[in-house]
Formats: structure tokens, sequence, C-alpha cells
């Protein structure tokens, strides 16, 4: 389960730069008298993150302050989204000054993540006037502190890239003053520490975010795509072009986006925001929950905070990025849609005292009602999964292949149950059903005879060499055969020496009434599977 | 007055003119106590289904097994299974398991006890394969926790204090000729054993797969030879 390559792509401390500041000019933006963020000059002379006005004045006397604004930072931030995105599609912001975007397929592409790198930031900084930094690495999160860096971070080093770290890049306040209390200063000394230990005392965030420390990052469990009937949608008549309108709509949809996963009792981690104008253009853009945001008690969004970023995205269209062939601002929007693209259960609150009990005694019996107990199967199985590792907990998918074990595709609890093209194609040479109902683990050896006691072998033209009479396993007494049918051969990978296998497959049935599975392979007999 | 006597006959004879097999159908899956269990191994339990909470052992076949699962899953319950050698999945797909909703463990190592206690937490039924040297303690600890969320335990090798255990007696395949054919219908003889009243020993003849019953039904629809 490795992590998916990711690209960010970070303007530094763009509350500043969107606000008017620049990186040499000290300016800083403040909220409730607190910093919010500061341009590289101001850092320099001490100012810092949560100052007071006073203190930071004090420090810095020349300091510029601007107004906080969230909606400001977003809308700006449009220009940077949509010239990374005339390079490589799929992005998602995670906050504004903030995006990411996954990088295998383009830095295919581009012939490499360094020249990708350098088309992006050309790209940028052609098309708006802001610096950007870049990085890449396996996971959104090593991605991003990669940008911070200004870093590739080659696959499967995210760890050792992490490790030297300091525990607060995690984002979570209170867990990190503890480790800090602890001890625990860096992301290397948190990940060295037992994961199931973690888990037992920080629950599944906890784990969580230990998983990214260790340079692991699985989409968070049991992420999976919202049903269609979720998404929530709006026909804009007269089209809307002003920005008070466009916030009042994204409260209006934001809360019945947020009513209707919260009937089913999901979260959404990522949501599309769709909208089309009068003209016929059609714009998306996709928000991703900050992985590493502080709102630890609420996994994915709240109702506030997709309204919030639908009124941002709004505006970031309406004011200027929405043009239209000649470069005018084009006209207006028509219709609008919120589409939760992925959402997870929402299991961050406490389950009651007697909740679990009176839950399952109610339906203890007949049938438990489809998905009706998903959140405490989900639960058993992270408790698990929290023992023996992510991977030890599996579904089968049935699907290519002709060997027994090949056709068996094992997906791990959480991970998408993907149907693959080639599962749906013929398999020609797959042997009839009933399929055996024992697979074991690594084939037997054994030894079949003929009635005579000699050897039976398979030529290459797969000739049998005589009737199999006995069949043998180990030390035990040999047990006489009483039906057999085969040979049928599978000669796999012919092409490449070093995997190919020739193959004769045998039913055979013994005179107790078991059927065995055996497979006879370089002139030796073994068993495969137990028709039992 | 209502007539009370004449709405209860009706009631009667509306439910008589179902056929024995739903009345026991819709007996068993009404039954809140009760995991439905397929038509043909309803004659092994006493009750006629598996009595939530308790642990039974089948030994001898896989098929069995997959059997019994399919009937949970068929009424939208979850199973899963601890232990390996696994269950072929394809079997279980054909057996009409839904693979979705059988979740699996195959290494639990030294763990075992608890990863079963944790599954029992909260799935219909919980397949164990029991490692050669398990202890009683561990055993009788999982059947009460078996018994305490109304969860089954199905165990396929020998286990303390099991309610009923099911055994294969003698088996057959057809199907198979010498060098032709193929395994087609197994035919197994299995004998049901337990506390309660399933003191008395039952029996009964199961072919398997399931579906070849459908099969061998349509097969006598044929039409005629020209």
């Amino acid at each position: 389960m490795t992590a998916v390559r990711a690209l960010a792509v970070w303007c530094p401390d763009w509350p500043v730069i969107a606000a008017g500041g620049s990186a040499e000019l000290p300016g800083a933006v403040m909220h409730a008298n607190r910093i919010v963020a500061c341009s590289a000059a101001a850092r320099l002379d001490g100012v810092r993150r949560g100052q007071r006005r006073r203190d930071a004045q004090s420090k810095c006397p020349e300091l510029t302050v601007y107004h906080h604004d969230p909606a400001r930072d977003a809308r700006l931030f449009e220009s940077v989204a949509v010239a990374v995105e005339a390079i490589v599609p799929g992005i998602e912001i995670i906050r504004p000054g903030l995006l990411v975007v996954a990088a295998r397929g383009a830095a295919r592409y581009y012939q490499g993540e360094l020249p990708l790198l350098a088309t992006i930031a050309r790209a940028v900084s052609d098309a708006t006037r802001y610096d950007v930094q870049l990085g890449i690495a396996d996971g959104i999160f090593a991605a991003t502190q990669a940008a911070y860096a200004a870093s590739i971070v080659p696959a499967g080093e995210a760890a050792a890239f992490l490790a030297p770290l300091p525990i607060r890049v995690l984002d979570r306040p209170e867990l990190a003053d503890l480790l800090i209390r602890l001890g625990i200063h860096t992301l290397g000394d948190f990940a060295d520490l037992p994961r199931t230990d973690v888990l037992a005392r920080f629950g599944p965030d906890g784990a969580y975010v230990h998983d990214l420390a260790r340079g692991i990052e699985i989409r968070p469990p049991a992420a999976r795509v919202a049903p269609p009937d979720l998404d929530v949608e709006m026909t804009l008549d007269p089209p809307i072009d002003r920005v008070d309108t466009a916030t009042f709509i994204a409260k209006t949809l934001a809360e019945q986006l947020h009513e209707r996963l919260a009937a089913r009792g999901l979260a959404c981690i990522r949501i599309s925001i769709e909208a089309c104008t009068e003209n016929g253009e059609q714009l998306s853009r996709s928000w991703r929950h900050g992985t590493t945001s502080p709102a630890v008690s609420a996994p994915g969004f709240t109702a506030n905070a997709i309204a919030d970023r639908t009124r941002w995205q709004l505006d970031g269209w309406l004011s200027g990025a929405i043009r239209s062939h000649d470069g005018q601002p084009s006209s207006g929007l028509v219709f609008l849609r919120l589409v939760p693209d992925e959402v997870i259960h929402d299991d961050g609150r406490q389950l009651s005292l007697w909740g679990a009990e009176a839950g399952r005694g109610a339906e203890a019996g007949g049938a438990s009602g489809p998905g009706g107990d998903l959140e405490q199967i989900d639960r058993a199985l992270a408790r698990v999964q929290g023992m023996l590792g992510p991977d030890a907990v599996v579904t089968a998918v049935v699907g290519a292949g002709r060997d027994v074990a090949e056709q068996i595709r094992l997906v791990s609890w959480g991970e998408p149950r993907d149907v693959l093209p080639a599962d749906a194609w013929p398999w020609p040479g797959r042997l009839p059903a009933p399929s055996p109902a024992t697979v074991l683990k690594s084939a037997q050896p054994a030894t079949i005879t003929d009635i005579g006691g000699n050897p039976v072998v398979v030529t290459g033209r797969c000739v049998v060499s005589a009737a199999p009479g006995w069949l043998r396993i180990g030390q035990q007494p040999p047990v006489a055969i009483a039906g057999w049918a085969g040979p049928w051969p599978l000669d796999v990978r012919w092409w490449d020496r070093l995997t190919a296998r020739r193959r004769a497959r045998f039913q055979i049935a013994t005179i107790d009434g078991a059927g065995l599975l055996m497979v006879c392979e370089n002139g030796r007999w073994f068993i495969e599977a137990l028709y039992d | 007055m209502f007539d009370t006597q004449g709405m209860l006959r009706s009631a009667a004879s509306s439910l008589e003119g179902l056929s024995p097999d739903l009345l026991e159908q819709l007996r068993a899956v009404g039954s809140k106590e009760l995991l439905p269990v397929p038509q043909a191994l309803a004659e092994l339990f006493p009750e006629g289904g598996v009595r939530r909470g308790s642990t039974i052992t089948v030994s001898g076949s896989s098929s069995l097994v997959l059997a019994l699962l399919a009937e949970v899953s068929a009424h939208q319950g979850w199973c899963a299974e601890v232990g390996s050698p696994l269950l072929g999945s394809a079997a279980a797909a054909e057996a009409g398991v839904e693979l979705e909703r059988f979740v699996r463990v195959a290494e639990p190592g030294e763990q075992w006890p608890s990863v079963v206690a944790s599954l029992l937490e909260a799935f219909d039924i919980v397949v164990i394969h029991p490692p050669l040297r398990a202890r009683e303690a561990d055993m009788r600890r999982l059947s009460a926790r078996a018994r305490e969320r109304s969860a089954v335990l199905l165990t396929t090798a020998k286990w303390e204090g099991a309610a009923l255990g099911l055994t294969v007696i003698e088996q057959r395949w057809h199907g198979l000729g010498s060098g032709h054919g193929y395994l087609q219908a197994h035919e197994l003889e299995v004998q049901s054993l337990g506390r309660g009243a399933a003191v008395r020993p039952r029996r009964a003849t199961v072919w398997l797969p399931q579906a070849s019953e459908q099969l061998s039904q349509a097969s006598e629809q044929l039409p005629q030879a020209l």
C-alpha cells in the first residue's frame, strides 16, 4: 500500500501576499488581535504567528498590518490554481495558498519530476506575479512538507525526510503539546513509537497522524465515493454575477448538503464545486479537507466549511477567472452543484455508554439491515487492523486468472474493491465450477502411482503415462483413486524465462470420497486445493 | 361486536394457503433468536437454525461451512473468517456468499483470541480455524463472548464447549470418470451431535453445491429427444 506520488504547490505567506504585501516588506495579517500570517521580512524582525499586535509592533515598528479576509485569499489563489491546472489536471485545493495534485502521470509526460516542477513554476510566474514553492513526495502530507522545503523527496524516502521535522508540523496542537512534554520532539521520535501503543493511547486520529509521521499515507479508512443522490444543485434564475448573492446561495446549498450527509452518518473530505455560466462554460474545482486540520473532533467538512469554500470559489470565478475568448469577464452563473467526491463515516462522536448494547440488542437475531451496523463493523475491523496492520484484514475479489490461487485478489479493508476490465473477460483454461473450497497456502507434495506402483508422469505433449491408481501423501498409507480427469495444461508466461511455468492439472477423487486438485510440475506431483 | 373468531379463522386459512417450505422459512427468519440455515441442512439443527450466541463446530467439509455462510449472507448478514488456510474465495462466491461482506484475517498469529473477540462484537458469524495449540481457557472465553454479543462462533476443529457439532461421516464425488468428466456434485452424509436438544444424533444427506439441485430440476425439464 504505497501512497500516491503527490505534488504540492505552496505560495509562502499567502495571506500577506494576497493582501497586497510582499516578502521583502514587513507585513502581517491580523485576526482578532493575533497575527495569522506574516511576511519573510517581518519574520526576520521577530514577528511570529499568534503574537498580539502590540508585541509584533514592538518588535517591528514599521510593520504593515492587513485585515484578515479568507475570501480574498481564495479569490486571488484561483489565478494560481488556473495556471497550475493548465499544466496538470485534477488539482485539489487544501487551503488558499496550498494545492496538491497527483504527480505520477504528469511527471511521465514531462519526462521527469524536475522538468515538471520547472514547467509549473514557469507557468505560474508567467500567469501571475506570485512566488511559488513546489515539492514532490509520497502522499499529500509529505508533499506539503516537501513544498515548504522546496525539494523533491524520492519515492520511498518520505519517512527519512519527515523524521527530523518538529512534531508541530502535524498541526495537532494538543497532541503536539503532550508529545513534547513526553520528550518526543520530532516526527522521527514519534514514528518510532509502537503503532499499537499509539492507537491505544491516542485513538484512531493519533494512529492516523502516526502513520503520516512514518511516511505512510493511506486514504482515511473506508473512504468511498458518495452515491449520486447526495449531490445538491440549484438552477440560478436570474443568473448571479455578484458575490453577495453567491454567498447566500452557497450557504443554503452547503447546509442542504451537510444535512444529507449527516442523515447518513457521513462526512465529506473532498468536495467538488461545479458551475455553469450563461454562455455555457463549465467550471469545476475540488477542495480537499485539510488532512492536517486542527479540527480533530470533526472529520470532514462542517456545514460552515462547505459554505466558505463554495463562497470563496464562486468569488474567485465571478471576479475574473471566467473570461470569454476575448478576455472579457463572461456572463453570470446559471447553475451550481456541490458534489461530495469522497466521504467517510462520521465516527468522530463518542459512542454512548449503553448505545452499543442497545443497538445490538434491538436487532439481535433476524437479518440486520443492510449496512445497519456498518459503523460497528468498521470499528471492529479498525481495531483488528490496529493490532495486526492494515493489510491483515482483507476481503476477496474473484477476478482475472486461470489458476485457483491466481484469480483471487485480496483487498485490504478500507481500500476500494475495484473491478478490473480483465475480470469480466472469459478465461479459457479455468476449471469448471464448483471451485475447490480449500485452497492450500502452499502446494503440498504427494506421489501418484499407477496400479502397479510405477510413478505416473505427463509427457511434454500432455500424455499421461498410465492411469493414476494410488495417491500417497507423505508417510501415510496410499489411498486408491476412484476417478480422475485431466490433464488440463497451464503453460503460463512462456515468453519470460524467469517466471515461466508449465503445469498439468488433474482432478482426483479417492475411494474414501475426497476430491483433490493436483498439479504435475517438473515431474513432481503436488496437491493444490481440496474439494471438501 | 367484532367477529373475532371469524377474523382469526380467516387469518389462519390465509396462512394455510402458503407452502410449508415458505412457512418454515418465515418462522426461521422471523425468530430473533435463530440465524437461518439452508433448507437442506435445517433438519440437522434441532431448532431449524443456528441459535444466536452459540458455538458450533463443522469438521470435515469447507463447502458445508460455505453453505452456512451463504445463507447468512443472503439475509444481509456479515461474515468473518480468522485463520488459515482460508476458505476458497471462488467457491464462496459460487456458494452465494457476498464477498464484500465476508472479511478475512488469515494470519492473526498469537493474537488470534483478541482478533476473534473484536470481530464477535460486530459480525453475525465468525468462522475460526483454531491453531493446534489453542488453550481451553481462550476457547471458553470466546464462546462466552459470542453468547454475550449474540453472534455465532463457527469453528472448524475441536472446540471446548461447542453446543453442536456437524461431522461428515461419509462423502462421495460425482461426475468424475477415469480420465474424463469433472467433479460436479458432492454428496455428503452429515451427522449432528451436541448438547441439550441435540443430544440425539441426527443425520442428513446433503448435496453440494446447492445450485446443482436447481440444475437437476432443470435437466428434468429438458425437451424430449427427437
